[in-house]
């Protein structure tokens, strides 16, 4: 390289000061990445707004889709519905008992497959995949025909035993997950430092794949809580929250609905708000 | 809540763990027989066997009041497909478009929030799924609300002529409501999350300074993007892919809500003839949509290269 | 177990063997490591030491052989019931418990009294005490390690295993934790067992390093010894840089031997032959050779002529590589202490001499396999 051409070509090659460097295209590419994220956000954030507004209508008729006038009446009386509040506590029951049952099997099923070797286990891996796989009327239709086939009533315990199937994939993922993620050495340093096995595992393995249990829960719950399609097709004469809604979509939702809605979401954000909040401050701990 | 499922499923890669068992006896060697016995009998039991029968009911002929008797009748097979095959293609298209717009919808977002979002990212994350705490019937039939024929987004597009254009493309008929387009918004937007979060946790692992180097190589942003971080992200693509595609095909929700009588797609013929107890035509439909989903996931999956993904 | 103190510290290994399926990792060690001292496994990474400290640790169970720690046989015990305390490779400090509590871990396990005590004057050692209530994730990758040794040692074990503890630290870093590792040791008297891939850590630390390659020992000795009197070509190789002619032994009188390179006298004394047989290479480290002009080397020395063809100057010394009259296939490589006024030149023709004390003899070959090694290295 000759002294003439690297000096040509200096002001292309060399960096010029710091930001005014990448140009005005690279900053107009880099804002329109975040207004289209904006975009994606609000799109994401429309029915919600919608849903919180008109959580604060007095409807003139049955239909609670066009603004009338501004009232609590709704958030006063969240039972004033008829049925509503019970579909609301069978699904509360259906998750948490569904949520327990499947965090159970779903953690020792993700404990074997994640910790131990043995035979069948490559098969195991890809049939916790399958649940994930089946699309909802596939999986909720054929549990339907078993029901029938075995004359097992439907209602609560069926219920349950779908939920139970279609939260276990999810938590086995996510447990296993977490498991994945630990380093042995840590469970190698207890056994190292005269912890047998039960205690390694009480005070190491169990606080260290806790979150993941923890976040699994939620899923499972939330899963339990939201499910229709599956829901539908074995619940016979129960009611879940779910199945409330869209049988009232039909004759009109009541105002009620949108402030269940509005409170779920409230109480969910709390809990994840929370979570983190304590998560950082444990960190930040001197 | 769903940030677990969905980042967990993309970060199940394989890396397995390489635990090492002190020295141990036989014993050791059935425990995780125990430990997968509950999962193992409740998937046999409530997963494979219902698969099973309903692969024996689609073969069944019969009615609610004589019962149904195993005849080996395969033609009900091909009685579903001629008659319902605008139900099929309606859902393949309908969850295939979906899916191109969750993940042209995603991407950015994902981007944004792993890259350009700084201190703000956690809550970000926060607000992408905070949505989803709310019921999806009642985020659905507030679309409904929202498409609406005298609603804002009808106004808007009438006066824009935008609406002329979907008119034309078939989207839309001179409203939003009970159109393929309401359909294909609301299960964009009900699988969205589902695509957000395994891109977000595909990206964010990417290493930085793999940006800068593309720079240093003479890539600039745009060719650094295709080569370098559209490559990288690739597994969270394939797997928010999946995570929104099955379950859109298989969706009725959303066609029942907010499409009209021609917008049905298999989920609502499947959930219509179980109501009537038509049987066995419910559940060769239901094995044809399943057969019909693993074809296409093997077929991606392969041409993705990404088989080592799930 | 109970609380021990530093008796019966000494590690014998006999006849170990760690076989995975047909590949053998480990393949039919002993070792002896007397008590109190400070021992390093070495070797390049796949050569089974870390293998070995985990048997020894009972993370891993051997195929075959004994390990006794003073005259009890552990190798059939649990990793809890040895008296053994391990330094793990990127620490594994558990990140849910703080400072205190990871120090505490082994002594409240074994039910020790005194344990606050205990841990901060074992914090104090390592002055981290005003730590001991963070997390260790909020702790620099130096204090990380310095937990990771004391949460070892605060236990007391007979024989405490390091398991490259520097490896993720940077030079600097390692070169001063280097130096507190060889205080501490010295001060709890402790037998250490430092399983590294750096020959320099190797030699800065330990009293006795025992060098390993594809699961066999292939020599054991003080640093110094290793250095200067390599027994194999893989030592020759791994622990700096050696020379090695290719000779024919032409005699032996009392304890000297000598040999014939293409017409030249090479001796040595009888001890540092490795080899047999009549065909052998005759090594001598760079810093052991000396240049003088052309036919000016003293008397009693090992002399060979050459010619210089390259010369690379690192500030303290200068590196020649000295091609030889007598084969121009043979080159030497010469570490010369920069102490003379000018500099020799490329393409000047100079006498290599050294101390025929210095020298050493290894089997015919020994060369490739000390030029892999050094690679390895």
């Amino acid at each position: 390289m000759t002294a003439p051409t690297l000096v040509k070509s200096a002001p292309v090659v060399s960096t010029p000061p710091a930001r005014a460097g990448m140009g005005p295209g690279r900053w107009i590419r880099d804002h329109l990445v975040v207004l289209v994220g904006m975009i994606a956000l609000l799109y994401m954030f429309a029915p919600i707004l919608v849903v919180i507004v008109f959580s604060f209508n007095k409807p003139e008729g049955k239909y609670n889709l066009v603004w009338n006038k501004f009232s609590f009446d709704a958030w006063r009386h969240p039972c004033g519905a008829s049925g509503l509040c019970e579909s609301l506590v069978t699904s509360l029951w259906i998750g948490v008992v569904a949520t327990l049952g499947a965090v159970i099997i779903g953690t020792l099923a993700a404990f074997a497959i994640g910790r131990h070797r043995f035979r069948g286990q490559a098969t195991s891996n890809v049939l916790v995949f399958l649940p994930m796989a089946t699309p909802e009327v596939v999986a909720g239709s054929s549990l339907l025909t078993l029901f029938l086939n075995l004359g097992i009533p439907l209602g609560y315990t069926t219920i349950v035993i779908a939920h139970i199937m279609f939260c276990l994939s999810f938590v086995i993922v996510t447990v296993k997950a977490r498991l994945a993620g630990m380093d042995p050495r840590l469970e190698q340093a207890a056994m190292d430092l005269y912890a047998n096995r039960a205690q390694t595992f009480w005070r190491i393995t169990f606080p260290l794949v806790l979150p993941g249990i923890v976040s699994a829960a939620m899923l499972s719950f939330s899963l339990s809580f939201d499910d229709f399609i599956i829901t539908n097709f074995n619940s016979g004469s129960r009611v879940t929250f779910p199945m409330y809604v869209w049988g009232v979509a039909q004759r009109g939702v009541p105002v009620q609905v949108n402030v269940i809605g509005t409170a779920m979401m409230l109480i969910a954000l709390v809990f994840v708000i929370g979570g983190r909040v304590i998560g950082a401050r444990r960190n930040r701990l001197k | 809540m769903s940030i677990a499922m969905a980042a967990g499923l993309s970060e199940t890669g394989p890396g397995g763990v390489g635990p090492t068992p002190a020295p141990g006896g036989e014993r050791r060697k059935l425990t995780p027989y125990f430990l997968l016995l509950p999962a193992a009998l409740a998937m046999i039991v409530f997963f494979l066997l219902p698969l099973l029968t309903l692969a024996s009911t689609s073969l069944m002929t019969g009615s609610l009041e004589s019962g149904y008797r195993l005849t080996w009748h395969f033609p009900t097979y091909g009685d579903v497909i001629t008659q319902y095959w605008p139900q099929f293609i309606r859902s393949f298209v309908f969850a295939g478009l979906s899916t191109l717009l969750c993940i042209a919808i995603a991407y950015p977002l994902a981007y944004t929030i792993a890259f350009k979002a700084g201190r703000w990212r956690s809550i970000l994350l926060v607000l992408v799924i905070a949505p989803f705490f709310t019921s999806f019937l009642i985020r659905t039939l507030a679309w409904k609300q929202i498409l609406s024929d005298n609603g804002a987004v009808v106004d808007f597009m009438r006066s824009t002529h935008l609406m002329n254009i979907t008119d034309l493309l078939g989207l839309t008929q001179g409203r939003l409501l009970a159109t393929p387009f309401a359909v294909i918004m609301g299960l964009t937007y009900n699988f969205l999350p589902f695509m957000v979060l395994p891109l977000y946790a595909s990206l964010e692992k990417i290493d930085r300074t793999l940006f800068n180097a593309a720079g240093d190589l003479y890539a600039n942003s745009w060719t650094t993007f295709w080569k370098v971080t559209w490559p990288l992200s690739l597994p969270g693509v394939v797997g928010g892919t999946l995570m929104t595609f099955i379950p859109a095909a298989g969706d009725y929700v959303n066609a029942q809500l907010l499409g009209s009588t021609g917008d049905t797609m298999t989920g609502n013929v499947i959930n219509n003839q179980v109501r009537n107890f038509a049987y066995p035509a419910s559940a060769a439909m239901s094995i044809v949509l399943m057969v019909a989903i693993v074809v296409l996931v093997i077929f991606y999956v392969r041409r993705s290269g990404t088989e080592d993904l799930v | 177990m109970a609380e021990t103190t530093s008796t019966g510290g000494s590690l014998a290994i006999r006849n170990l063997v760690k076989s995975y399926g047909s590949f053998t990792a480990v393949d039919d060690i002993d070792l002896d490591v007397p008590e109190g001292s400070f021992f390093a496994l070495l070797g390049p990474s796949g050569c089974g030491k870390t293998t070995t400290l985990r048997m020894v640790a009972g993370l891993e169970e051997p195929t075959g052989g004994q390990i006794m720690i003073g005259a009890v046989d552990v190798s059939r015990l649990r990793p809890y019931q040895r008296p053994v305390n391990t330094v793990f490779q990127n620490y594994a400090l558990f990140p849910h418990m703080t400072i205190f509590d990871n120090v505490a871990f082994g002594l409240r396990r074994r039910g020790a009294q005194n344990v606050r005590t205990k841990v901060m004057e074992m914090l104090e050692l390592v002055e981290l005490s005003h730590l001991a209530g963070r997390k260790p994730t909020q702790l620099s990758g130096g204090q990380q390690q310095r937990i990771a040794v004391v949460r070892a040692l605060v236990n007391r074990p007979k024989v405490l295993l390091l398991d490259e503890p520097l490896g993720a630290l940077d030079l600097k870093l390692r070169r001063q934790l280097q130096l507190e590792l060889k205080r501490i040791q010295a001060d709890v008297g402790i037998t250490f067992i430092h399983v590294t891939h750096d020959q320099e850590e190797a030699m800065t630390m330990a009293d006795t390093i025992a060098v390993m390659n594809k699961g066999k020992v292939e020599q054991l000795g003080s640093p110094v010894d290793l250095y200067e009197n390599p027994r194999s070509p893989f030592v020759a190789g791994f622990l700096g840089q050696t020379n090695l002619l290719t000779a024919r032994v032409s005699g032996q009188s009392n304890d000297v031997l000598t040999t014939d390179f293409h017409g030249v006298v090479l001796s040595m004394p009888t001890s540092r032959m490795a080899a047999k047989g009549p065909a052998v290479e005759v090594g001598v480290r760079p810093e052991k050779i000396h240049l003088a002009d052309l036919g000016q080397a003293p008397v009693g020395y090992n002399v060979i002529d050459g010619t210089i063809i390259d010369a690379s100057f690192i500030g303290v010394s200068t590196q020649y590589l000295v091609r030889t009259e007598l084969d121009a296939e043979e080159e030497l490589t010469v570490f010369s202490q920069n102490s003379a006024i000018s500099l020799r030149q490329v393409g000047e023709k100079v006498s290599a001499y050294w101390h025929p004390d210095h020298t050493f003899g290894l089997h015919e070959g020994a060369w490739q396999e000390a030029e892999a090694a050094e690679v390895a290295s």
